[in-house]
């Protein structure tokens, strides 16, 4: 045997596989170094503004501000992107601290983790921001910006320029162009511009895009009392709306095309992991173990909302006479630590760290919802090629949802999973054209080795 | 009854499932001097481009092995004492076994070329090689590939990656013609180009130049030109590891000699996957195939073999699939790089040169399909060949082999056009 062969000892467990010494680089081009610039003087004007500069709360000072952001990012991306043949482009993601929680990914996590801590809790420290942005939304909904409006506005934001990247990144690949296409166009319009506008004619503020159990007190008897008693006739189409989006639309749209028509198309906590939250996808968790933890959690959550939900309309039918406050207290409990610390804070905080789907995954009670009907009552499936997969392992490194695809694929089994939000990706990373999401003619023949539905919906519940 | 797997690839691995499927009491155990776990082979490229953890690369949670009661033991074989049913271990206790399989994959090809085994000079098939990788980079500005085949332009991708000026050595007139036909061929030669790879064709390596202190510093091509490397990446295929197999009196030619059902000349002792040379009666070559997919199947029937049951090893329909850079390949049936008589070959290729599909045609039935940058259907085209379908039969149908992602662009109407004026 070779000497070099029998004195190999390095322990692949313990010490992984660090970066590769790379040959010397060359220097940041004029274009991009002009991006770079633009960029950093919009983040100036920014911090000036918000440290009390006098342009602050004028449309120039607004300007000033995000237009250099704006283009001087999407500008970056474009450059970045085009001067590679297109195709996957996933070299040093895992060297790159921001991307392989390293040092950086980490303070990114304490900013936007800071960021949710001081939305929720303490507003007054974010209000140099928000008069910033305040002629935006005197435009927009008539009123003074808020910490909700400033939210909401760099929300977009960031799912426009991080979708151009997404644009770039992926432009040979038509499902994600489209699909991207859609959370851009969902964010901007549903989530941001129709509420806002809603305002301004003095109608509520109603998020056509999110639904009944995400956004849980839409179906609460408060809302539905107050919306039903706003004048005009925009309220009683607003529960109408409501109500055929939860009930008969999820399970329609979802029995054709999966959940993904509302996870990786439309939501915004999904447009936002799909566009700024990229980077990040490969650290969620894919053990069997956090599959374990995510079907009792998410389900769990799903429970409460439904019990909440029943309990409030039978205190609000008795006037409060069965169960007194404690319902209210359960929606405040829920208000809190389910919409505020799970959704905001973890959800988002803590992309760098544990990928960015940790709400929808473990959370998200409207995924768990679409992820029922989507593992027993549709026609999606991501279908493998026959005996093509060779483990390498692509797929499940960049599922964001954590599943194991490898598991599947490697066995040439259909993957039909709950948490499938159908974004696509994996399909686009596999290097040996292995994995197709299709929608069927019927949901009967999804399940390897048998045709029978409900015997899926037993050899499941003997996993739990 | 306790049965010894040497080697932790797919072989090994997919031979262990099959023996623990049909032998629940068995004892397996699975040695590997290469890794404590089995970790996906083609996968090694990513690690070292940054795309995956070296973690990623398992295909089972390391929990899966004790589930499955599979003892795993790192180290070397150094000796199989045959007639005393025992392996004889470097620096660790010998390990006794009713019976053994090797399956002990391949090893790169060096041909005797002047300075091979100068520093800075390696093959890249195995982690060993890959950490060699990590102490030639160090300091590296240009690297010399030689060899044009699958290993070879993996290698030019990894090492691009690191900003790394590559020359490409290829002996033949195109890339890979020697499997496959020539407009595939080009298509590559194309990519290559495009991703800045100084890609030489017809040109050989004659020597390897050392400097004083024993490291590379440059290769001669069989034109007397000198290209500055600081590595040289041998990739000009791989052969069957057999040397523990050969000093342990186990037949060997140039793989560990095996009948259909992966039986050695020594009774208890089999062999598999790349390591394995299928004695064939007649006057066809003994089989010898390394690829991933055929290292599962081999493994597979091994292991029932192993297991008691009576299994005979059925090559198939041959399919395989790569990437080169950004360009899929998949192939499925009997595609050859030139065209023999009897068949007839019909080429669709598109107007931008980034896709392309290839149906070849044997005595009227389709025989083999090339399929380059679009995903074709495994099962679809395996039937249609198994069938023996014709060409019209074929073009009527491509459409149910599309596996390309939704809302890609549909060339089938083109293809169908194209290769019936082909044949008419």
């Amino acid at each position: 045997m070779e000497q070099r062969t029998i004195n190999y000892d390095f322990d692949e467990e313990l010490l992984g596989f660090e970066e590769p010494e790379k040959a010397p680089e060359e220097p940041l081009g004029t274009a991009r170094k002009l991006s770079l610039a633009v960029l950093g003087f919009g983040i100036l004007m920014f911090a000036l503004q918000a440290m009390g500069m006098p342009l602050s709360g004028s449309w120039t000072g607004f300007l000033l501000a995000f237009l250099p952001v704006l283009f001087g990012t999407v500008f970056y991306f474009y450059i970045d992107f085009k001067g590679t043949v297109p195709g996957i482009k996933h070299d040093n993601i895992y060297f790159r601290g921001i991307t392989s929680k390293g040092a950086l990914g980490w303070l990114v996590g304490v900013v936007f983790t800071g960021f949710y801590i001081a939305l929720y809790w303490f507003p007054e420290y974010l209000s140099g921001g928000i008069k910033i942005v305040n002629p935006l939304s005197v435009a927009l909904s008539g009123s003074p910006a808020n910490n909700w409006f400033f939210y909401g506005f760099l929300y977009t934001l960031a799912v426009l320029i991080f979708g151009v990247r997404m644009f770039m990144k992926y432009r040979h690949n038509r499902y994600q162009k489209i699909r991207t296409a859609s959370v851009m166009f969902f964010q901007l319009g549903f989530a941001f511009l129709i509420p806002n506008i809603l305002m301004l004619f003095n109608q509520p503020e109603f998020y056509l895009s999110y639904f009944w159990p995400l956004k849980y007190d839409y179906l609460f008897p408060g809302t539905v009392s107050y919306l039903v008693n706003h004048p005009g006739g925009l309220g009683m189409f607003l529960i109408f709306w409501g109500a055929v989006m939860s009930f008969i639309a999820t399970p329609l749209l979802t029995y054709y095309f999966g959940k993904r028509w509302y996870c990786s198309w439309v939501c915004g906590c999904g447009g936002l992991a799909e566009t700024m939250g990229d980077p990040w996808r490969q650290l969620s968790d894919k053990s069997k173990k956090s599959w374990r933890i995510e079907r009792w959690v998410v389900h769990s959550i799903l429970v409460f909302i439904v019990v909440t939900t029943v309990l409030l309309w039978i205190n609000s039918a008795t006037s409060g006479s069965v169960f007194g406050e404690s319902s209210m207290s359960l929606k405040k409990w829920y208000g809190f630590y389910i919409g505020a610390i799970f959704s905001g804070v973890i959800g988002v905080g803590f992309y760098p760290i544990m990928g960015t789907r940790v709400w929808c995954r473990f959370g998200c009670p409207m995924a768990a919802v679409l992820g029922i009907f989507q593992r027993y009552l549709s026609r999606f499936r991501i279908t493998t090629n026959g005996g093509q997969c060779m483990s390498c392992g692509n797929c499940s490194t960049y599922c964001e949802m954590g599943i194991d695809v490898r598991a599947y694929a490697q066995k040439g089994e259909n993957i039909v999973r709950a948490s499938c939000v159908g974004c696509g990706v994996c399909s686009a990373v596999c290097p040996r054209g292995v994995l197709k999401l299709e929608n069927g003619g019927t949901f009967k023949d999804r399940f390897s080795g048998s045709d029978k539905p409900l015997g899926a919906l037993i050899d499941s519940l003997k996993h739990v | 009854m306790r049965v010894v797997i040497i080697g932790n690839g797919v072989t090994g691995v997919s031979a262990a499932l099959s023996i623990r499927r049909l032998q629940p009491d068995w004892e397996i155990i699975m040695i590997s001097g290469e890794s404590s776990f089995h970790y996906s082979r083609p996968a090694l490229m990513y690690i070292f481009m940054g795309h995956m953890s070296y973690k990623d690369t398992k295909p089972y949670e390391d929990s899966f092995w004790q589930k499955n009661r599979i003892d795993l033991v790192r180290g070397w074989v150094t000796e199989i004492d045959v007639a005393g049913k025992k392996l004889i271990m470097h620096e660790k206790d010998p390990i006794a076994f009713d019976k053994l399989l090797l399956a002990t994959g391949s090893k790169s090809n060096k041909f005797g070329w002047p300075g091979q085994d100068l520093g800075g000079v390696q093959g890249f098939y195995n982690l060993m090689d890959i950490r060699l990788l990590y102490e030639n980079v160090k300091g590296a500005r240009s690297a010399v590939i030689v060899g044009g085949g699958l290993i070879g332009i993996e290698l030019a991708e990894m090492l691009h990656s690191r900003n790394i000026h590559v020359t490409f050595l290829v002996r033949e007139s195109s890339y890979w013609t020697n499997v496959l036909p020539i407009e595939e061929s080009q298509m590559i030669n194309r990519v290559i180009l495009e991703q800045g790879i100084d890609l030489r064709l017809s040109t050989e390596l004659k020597e390897i130049v050392g400097n004083d202190s024993g490291r590379v510093r440059g290769v001669v091509t069989n034109r007397e030109e000198f290209i500055e490397a600081q590595v040289v990446g041998l990739t000009a295929g791989v052969s069957p590891n057999i040397a523990l197999a050969k000093a342990s009196g186990i037949q060997t030619g140039r793989g560990v000699l095996v009948d259909w059902s992966f039986r050695t000349n020594i009774p208890d002792v089999f062999a598999a996957g790349d390591c394995a040379e299928i004695i064939t009666e007649g006057e066809q070559r003994n089989l010898i195939q390394q690829v991933w997919y055929t290292g599962k199947s081999q493994g597979k029937v091994a292991g029932e073999v192993m297991a008691g049951k009576e299994s005979v090893y059925d090559p198939g329909i041959w399919y395989n699939s790569a990437k080169f850079f950004d360009l899929e390949y998949q192939t499925y049936g009997t595609v050859r790089n030139v065209s023999v008589e009897g068949e007839s070959n019909f080429y669709w290729e598109h107007p931008d040169g980034s896709r392309s599909v290839r149906i070849v045609t044997r005595g009227g039935a389709v025989c083999g399909i090339n399929i380059m940058g679009l995903r074709y259907s495994h099962r679809v085209c395996e039937r249609w060949v198994a069938e023996k379908r014709s060409l019209e039969y074929v073009l009527d149908n491509l459409a149910e082999a599309n596996f390309d992602p939704e809302f890609y662009e549909k060339c089938e109407e083109q293809i169908i056009r194209e290769i019936k004026k082909q044949a008419a």
